[in-house]
């Protein structure tokens, strides 16, 4: 369906000036001379951090096949490359070298609302997005009942958009590119929009799109909660480069593994919080030391808490924690449910926010990275969330458990077992 | 099922003017030229009355200013019909080259998110400016039936019929002009402060307030820059056509046309070589 082979994409760095005047006679004296742009050589790796020359390559040597019905998420930090990706796929702007081969129609949502007017009403821009967009008017005209149901803005229709509260336009702009029905679709981002309920909508009709086995979908998103569910296949980038190719899963816990940054504490918006279990929302988890202080710095010897800040949505809630621990393979070394505090779990409890702890004894873990998971559950330990690789921690070397031993400890655990010698003669 | 295949290579052959495409698209371009109209006198009192009165007023200040004050000749005409005549034609063709001149800077943000062919663009503000012409058109109309009917020296003829003809010049003159300083645009913004003031001495380098024969009379041996304009002779000849004055040379406005055909080829090679990478630059 899509072939790409090979793709690079250079951009120049800068402001445009007399500098940018006289690369370009440079180029056209080499042109005229009938040799290569000189410029595509010196491209270096995108790297934000790096001081050095004006020309970077956002892409270098992309390749790429991808099938007829196939889902494929994008992932990747900022600046992986992503975007430029996409843009190239929906024809915005060209390769600078290789070659991109793709088979039918092509439909790209960079962004939701492109080229809306704000004097013209909703209905107009339904058909002006739509057109944009490619469709025809007669196309526009099948569905506009169905896309106004959608957006849910049915009584403003005939008004300005430039009347509507932000949410509104942000509904009818997916509303309109939801109906799009090209061969392939690219999107970009554009699901993170709009309050919790029509998240949830828009991910259905995303869903509805890609399980149909016609559409080829690609899909750049950093939530992996929908590259999951949605996708069928994701690619991994990295500096302008694809570095892993395959199954969502598995692609997402080597990217989750390689990218986390040490963290030690986590905290969700109020108006967004899509960690979520039931009426359990969870608002913060973070490490702290006996005193309740953020803890940024553990060690071996010490003890440590792991805090999970929550609130509780609805009256007589069960509340059902389960801390799991992993090592820096994301293999799960031990789990810690909360079913020993006798008064509180299995108990009814009102709305509000809690604070659960659980305390993780010192002179137990070796030093190294693990990570934190959260098992959230209600009524049953089978029915849950789990919340994977919130925090990675760090412990520290320490003293106590060493002693004069300067060398390595193996494995995960570093125990301060109980030592006893006696004489046997 | 068989699909279109479509390959997507670094740099796209440059005459490559995808007619099909264009006429795919056709939609967007009527609801561009719709949102044009619609959306441009939104929230005014006077609304599409704004369309006749610059022209008017113009006309007015242009009487006084060229004919009553600085006495420069009209051929014989009503000095009130001879300028707006001239106007006229030219708000069509200035209008035309100053909107479609900034085409890549004030599309960025929607050419940045989605392709479609991006000629769409321009053609769509060639479309609209022709029907603001034709509403301009058809008050310079009235005045002049009521010139007509009250007995001025004034012979419409039958060269009236190539007035289509003579818009579709003007219309390539203002497209080609207007994609070229377009494309020129997106990488040095030089251009555009050369637009604004470009036209405005353009217009004195178009017989508008004065007639060319004069130019022709008192320039001598300057005269070929009268000439070498392309819109003079369109000028020239739509006045000659409706008022009976001017003159219609079919040598002059081949060079026009031809010089129209040339404009348009440039101005689409390079609007098709900047279109590609625009984004990168913008």
């Amino acid at each position: 369906m899509i072939q790409i082979s090979k793709v690079s994409k250079m951009y120049r760095l800068g402001q445009i000036g007399a500098t940018t005047l006289s690369d370009d006679l440079k180029r056209f004296w080499f042109k005229i001379r009938g040799k290569e742009n000189p410029f595509l050589k010196i491209g270096e790796i995108n790297n934000r951090e790096n001081n050095g020359g004006n020309y970077v390559w956002a892409l270098k040597d992309i390749s790429l096949n991808v099938k007829k019905g196939e889902v494929i998420g994008i992932i990747g930090k900022n600046g992986a490359g992503k975007s430029t990706l996409l843009k190239l796929l929906s024809k915005v702007t060209r390769p600078s070298t290789g070659k991109i081969i793709s088979r039918g129609k092509t439909a790209s949502l960079l962004e939701v609302g492109t080229g809306f007017h704000q004097e013209l009403s909703g209905r107009e821009n339904i058909y002006l997005n739509g057109a944009i967009l490619g469709m025809t008017k007669n196309e526009i005209k099948d569905k506009i009942d169905e896309i106004i149901d959608f957006s849910g803005c049915k009584r403003y229709i005939d008004s300005p958009v430039k009347r509507y509260s932000s949410g509104m336009f942000v509904r009818l702009a997916f509303a309109v590119a939801a109906h799009l029905e090209p061969d392939i679709l690219i999107v970009d981002e554009v699901l993170a929009v709009g309050d919790a309920e029509f998240q949830k909508k828009a991910i259905g009709k995303m869903q509805n799109i890609a399980s149909k086995g016609s559409r080829t979908v690609l899909f750049v998103s950093h939530n992996m909660t929908s590259i999951k569910a949605l996708c069928n296949r994701a690619v991994l980038m990295e500096n302008g480069k694809i570095v892993k190719d395959g199954n969502p899963s598995e692609i997402i816990n080597y990217y989750l593994n390689t990218n986390t940054e040490v963290s030690y504490t986590k905290e969700w918006d109020k108006s967004n919080r899509p960690l979520s279990y039931q009426n359990l929302e969870l608002l913060k988890i973070w490490i702290s030391n006996k005193d309740n202080k953020l803890n940024t710095t553990l060690s071996v010897d010490e003890d440590f808490l792991v805090n999970i800040d929550y609130e509780v949505t609805e009256e007589n809630s069960k509340i059902g924690l389960n801390v799991i621990l992993h090592d820096s393979n994301q293999n799960i070394i031990s789990s810690s449910i909360n079913n020993h505090e006798e008064n509180f779990y299995h108990q009814k409890h009102p709305k509000g926010v809690f604070r659960s702890q659980c305390l993780i004894p010192g002179k137990l873990f070796n030093s190294g990275t693990y990570y934190i998971s959260i098992f959230m559950f209600g009524e049953n330990f089978s029915d849950g969330k789990l919340l994977e690789f919130l925090l990675k921690i760090e412990i520290e070397d320490g003293i106590l458990v060493r002693r004069d031993y300067h060398g390595e400890y193996q494995g995960v655990l570093r125990p301060l077992f109980k030592w006893v010698t006696k004489s046997l003669n | 099922m068989n699909l279109k295949e479509e390959i997507i290579l670094p740099k796209k052959n440059l005459l490559d003017v995808n007619l099909k495409e264009i006429w795919q698209y056709k939609d967007l371009l009527f609801l561009f030229v719709r949102r044009d109209f619609v959306a441009t006198y939104k929230q005014t009192v006077l609304g599409p009355l704004w369309f006749i009165i610059q022209p008017i007023f113009t006309t007015l200040i242009f009487t006084l200013i060229f004919s009553k004050l600085a006495s420069i000749p009209t051929d014989g005409l009503p000095p009130i019909l001879f300028y707006m005549c001239g106007i006229t034609c030219w708000n069509y063709f200035s209008e035309s080259l100053s909107k479609t001149s900034n085409t890549f800077t004030t599309n960025a943000n929607i050419f940045g998110k989605v392709y479609f062919p991006r000629l769409i663009v321009p053609i769509s503000i060639i479309i609209s400016n022709m029907f603001k012409f034709i509403i301009q058109g058809f008050i310079f109309l009235l005045v002049f039936i009521y010139y007509y009917f009250n007995g001025f020296p004034i012979t419409p003829n039958i060269t009236i019929a190539a007035l289509p003809f003579l818009l579709l010049i003007m219309a390539g003159l203002g497209l080609g002009f207007g994609i070229l300083i377009s494309s020129l645009t997106t990488k040095y913004r030089d251009f555009q402060f050369l637009v604004i003031f470009g036209i405005q001495l353009f217009m004195y380098a178009t017989p508008i307030v004065y007639p060319l024969s004069l130019a022709q009379e008192k320039l001598g041996s300057y005269n070929w820059i009268a000439l070498a304009n392309p819109m003079s002779s369109i000028i020239e000849a739509i006045k000659y056509a409706f008022l009976g004055q001017g003159q219609f040379s079919l040598l002059h406005l081949s060079y026009s046309f031809i010089f129209m055909i040339i404009l348009l080829i440039v101005g689409i090679i390079t609007f098709n070589k900047v279109e590609q990478n625009f984004m990168d630059t913008v």
